[in-house]
């Protein structure tokens, strides 16, 4: 009784502790309650934790239980926080060099006072000499940086060129524009009982019978910020997973269907299961009726993909393909999650456009159980859209490529990717001479295609500046000026899952101790941005800017958020027939028709295939068989891990004791035949460039796939010129090529090129 | 007096490491040593769909069921942060009963 007593006063007193966000201990260390985001890096998942600060230092994190989402979990790239935090190659004061030592480890550290001093001058010069156009802005995937990149070049800067690097622009935009064009939507994402505080056991909540994972594998990648291992919280709670993946992964296991299709042929795929649900009339009819547009001409297009005809393409058999098809149809409610395979292929607009297709006509959009749909854009994110009025038509029409791929330029508001590397080779329409890299890693094989063209091309840059916290292979390659940015510990901020597009919650980021002298990205647009652009900047600090734009819309400010800690919209099903999905308030879809596009007018309008189409990839089996001949895998790149976020985490000793190389997956009976045993050094190399990796045997892989991880640079080697972090050594995006995109701008073919491997000697 | 154990429902374990590298940093293990560490059976091919591939956190010697933590009234940091939720601590004659109620992939250790 008396230790049942004691426990529950503890209880008490860690209860009280959770609700206060900074809480000093006695012995004169605090705690601090957090959301995580980055860097360093994850998606805007938000994860709850609290982070102990002990004589100046980082010495704890703890998942917070009270978090309705985490509760308590963490994955090891937060609970080794403090590792990176007080990392000794960590860059925590500004730094200059001469543009004649680029790629020499020759730096002077500066104050920010001499940094502006140096930077400000400069952005003046070249927006008086060539336009402001001569200035681009690079971001980089997912870190915080992606809410402020933009502003930092449309508000802070005034260039209109903001550019976000891989070809086809191809991580989560491409989805972003397909839902904005066919359902008039936010992003779409599964009902996992995110804006709950009570979650699954909500009474308007319903737990979805089934959820397929098409070319995604959220436990590892935690994408947009929804949080991965809500999956393991549903199976528990009764839904079957099907998988569609080359990869039998381990997810697979646990799931009900697993199509293990061939790399890139996901389109025929969808075509087929909307064959199949459509002729064997399966399809919601009232759904269909009353909210799509297209039915008919749908209806036709797919008699061209029968389970058979697509099963020769995909490697599916026609039986499964129908099993799957009538399951999806018949049992409700259920969701499909699209993952990054939608983005990094060529086919992928119409990949998304038949997803999309599916969930409507099968009845699951804005169920409970099913997919949410949110507004296009919302809070932060709507901000940063808007501060595009600092530049006049005159400048944002000199937007790199934005004329001539309308369907990207529509919806995102950047360059194209693969003009811009264009741009920079040719100087045409004109010279990029100032680049600024925002978190923006991107000669590792992260986001760009063909790095070492980049590379090549980047050099023709004046003048660059580099935001970031470690000196990466761009950063050494590249930067004149470096600014060093903060991790989330350091430095107050919000995080919005999904990048405010259909947000499950807000959550407060609280500075919990500041290491150096660093400033992080909204600090740097503020401050930067006073300097050139005051009108657009009209903040005192960056409590009265998250005030801002927090309050107008939710009624609070800053510091309620981090008193409340999260803040969880309250979501509306059926926003189609309440008129919440539209601006005018009818009811119906926000696209041209008002309806759900089967067949799109945009599309049409663009000079594209108004119904999706399957497209085999530039390079494959079928379409290069005399190449295929000398290259005869199929690759695939960029499945993740838990030890990484894309180019980030490699000094992390502990991490690196997991995974320690670039790896490939390969299966046994190819491997043998190569004479390549599990952990030998091989080589993927093809017309376009070299990687080096290690080899898993494993039967996971069908044996004429193999696949590599991604982002690989080596801290510990050499950092100056030619080595650079050793990031020539295992660069698998060297190996895909630059511009092979989609009708519309959009894909590339990252998860479906083609490769030859053999053994090596020497590893890296 | 009641022993403690840990149950691991392993059919929900996915391999994330954060059992590992909490226990590393609560216990402050050095690299090479382990309080828990994952093992991994499969993957493999049973026939047609049906695979195996487990992962199973196994505690070592140097796991002390995180007594400090316990005294204050928390959880094991294992079982605290495991991303699967698929770890229990408790007096080990209750986790008996607790796993006749789950499927085949249930494991108690009593550390």
């Amino acid at each position: 009784m008396v230790k049942e007593k004691v426990l529950e006063r503890v209880g008490e007193i860690v209860s009280k502790i959770t609700k206060e966000w900074k809480h000093v201990n006695e012995d004169g260390s605090y705690t601090v309650r957090t959301c995580g985001w980055s860097p360093p890096g994850d998606h805007p998942v938000g994860c709850g934790m609290k982070l102990h600060v002990k004589g100046g230092k980082l010495v704890k994190v703890e998942g917070d239980a009270d978090h309705p989402i985490t509760q308590g979990r963490l994955c090891i790239r937060c609970l080794t926080l403090p590792e990176y935090v007080h990392h000794p190659q960590r860059i925590t004061t500004p730094m200059k060099r001469a543009p004649e030592n680029r790629g020499k480890d020759i730096w002077q550290k500066i104050s920010w006072e001499e940094a502006w001093d140096i930077i400000v001058p400069k952005i003046k010069e070249y927006k008086a000499k060539y336009g402001a156009e001569s200035i681009v802005v690079f971001g980089g995937t997912g870190r915080q940086a992606c809410l402020y990149y933009y502003p930092l070049g449309f508000a802070s800067i005034g260039t209109p060129n903001v550019c976000y690097p891989w070809s086809g622009w191809s991580c989560y935009g491409p989805r972003c524009s397909i839902t904005d064009y066919i359902l008039g939507a936010g992003y779409p994402e599964i009902d996992f009982a995110g804006t709950y505080p009570d979650r699954y056991d909500n009474p308007n909540y319903v737990v979805p019978k089934w959820i397929m994972q098409w070319g995604k594998n959220p436990l590892m990648s935690n994408p947009d910020g929804f949080f991965g291992h809500s999956l393991i919280d549903l199976l528990k709670r009764g839904t079957e997973l099907i998988q569609i993946d080359p990869r039998m992964t381990w997810l697979g296991t646990r799931s009900k269907y697993v199509c293990q299709l061939r790399p890139g042929t996901d389109t025929a795929l969808a075509l087929a299961f909307i064959n199949v649900i459509i002729n064997e009339e399966l399809y919601d009819k009232n759904f269909v009726e009353n909210w799509c547009y297209g039915f008919d001409e749908l209806k036709e297009r797919v008699q061209e993909y029968s389970p058979e005809k697509v099963a020769d393409i995909t490697w599916v058999p026609a039986q499964k393909i129908r099993e799957v098809a009538r399951f999806m149809a018949t049992e409700k409610p259920g969701a499909i999650q699209w993952g990054l395979a939608v983005d990094e292929n060529p086919n992928g607009v119409q990949l998304g456009h038949a997803i999309l297709s599916l969930c409507a006509i099968t009845g699951n959009l804005d169920v409970p159980g099913g997919i949410t749909l949110g507004p296009p854009a919302a809070l932060l994110g709507k901000w940063r859209m808007e501060t595009r009025r600092n530049l006049s038509p005159e400048l944002w029409d000199k937007r790199i490529g934005a004329k001539e791929w309308p369907a990207l330029s529509t919806a995102m508001a950047t360059t194209h990717p693969d003009e811009t590397l264009d741009t920079l080779e040719t100087g045409k329409p004109y010279k990029l001479r100032m680049g600024w890299f925002n978190s923006s890693n991107f000669i590792t094989p992260t986001c760009s295609a063909q790095p070492d063209r980049w590379y090549r091309a980047l050099k023709s840059l004046e003048f660059n500046v580099v935001q970031d916290l470690f000196m990466t292979p761009t950063a050494m390659a590249f930067a004149d000026v470096f600014l060093p940015l903060p991790t989330f510990a350091e430095a107050d901020g919000v995080v919005v899952t999904h990048f405010g597009r259909n947000a499950v919650f807000l959550g407060a980021i609280n500075q919990a101790l500041r290491v150096g002298d660093t400033k992080s990205d909204i600090e740097v647009c503020i401050e930067l941005g006073k300097k050139l652009h005051p009108d657009m900047w009209p903040f005192e600090s960056v409590d009265d800017f998250f005030s801002k734009q927090l309050k107008p819309e939710l009624g609070i400010d800053f510091n309620d958020l981090r008193e409340q800690f999260i803040y969880q919209p309250k979501y509306e099903y059926r926003k189609f027939e309440s008129g919440k999905l539209r601006s005018d308030g009818e009811p119906g879809f926000n696209t041209v028709t008002g309806m759900v596009e089967l067949t799109s007018t945009l599309f049409e309008a663009w000079g594209e295939d108004p119904l999706p189409y399957f497209q085999e990839p530039p390079y494959s089996p079928v379409s290069t068989p005399e190449l295929f001949r000398e290259y005869p895998f199929v690759l695939t790149t960029g499945a993740r891990k838990f030890t990484s976020f894309h180019s980030e985490h490699r000094q992390i000793s502990t991490l690196r004791e997991i995974d320690p190389y670039n790896e490939m997956e390969i299966h046994p009976d190819a491997a043998a035949k190569l004479g390549i045993i599990d952990g030998d050094w091989v080589m993927m190399e093809n017309m376009f460039g070299k990687c080096k990796a290690k080899a898993k045997l494993t039967p996971i892989i069908h044996p004429q796939v193999v696949h590599s991880t991604h982002g690989w640079w080596y801290p510990e080697k050499p950092g100056e010129e030619p080595s650079l972090f050793g990031v020539w050594e295992s660069n698998i995006n060297t190996l895909i090529p630059h511009k092979h995109i989609g009708k519309l701008g959009f894909g590339c073919p990252a998860k479906q090129m083609i490769c030859k491997v053999y053994r090596i000697e020497e590893g890296v | 007096m009641s022993r403690n154990g840990l149950l691991i429902d392993y059919q929900y374990c996915t391999g994330c490491h954060s059992c590992e590298v909490a226990c590393k940093n609560e216990h402050k293990i050095p690299r090479g040593k382990w309080g828990i560490k994952l093992t991994e059976v499969g993957p493999y091919q049973i026939e047609g769909d049906k695979w195996e591939w487990n992962y199973v956190p196994v505690p070592t010697s140097l796991c002390d069921l995180c007594e400090d933590r316990v005294k204050n009234g928390e959880k094991p940091t294992c079982v605290h942060h495991c991303l699967g939720q698929c770890m229990e601590y408790g007096p080990v004659e209750e986790l008996a009963k607790k796993m006749t109620g789950k499927g085949k992939k249930v494991v108690l250790f009593a550390p």
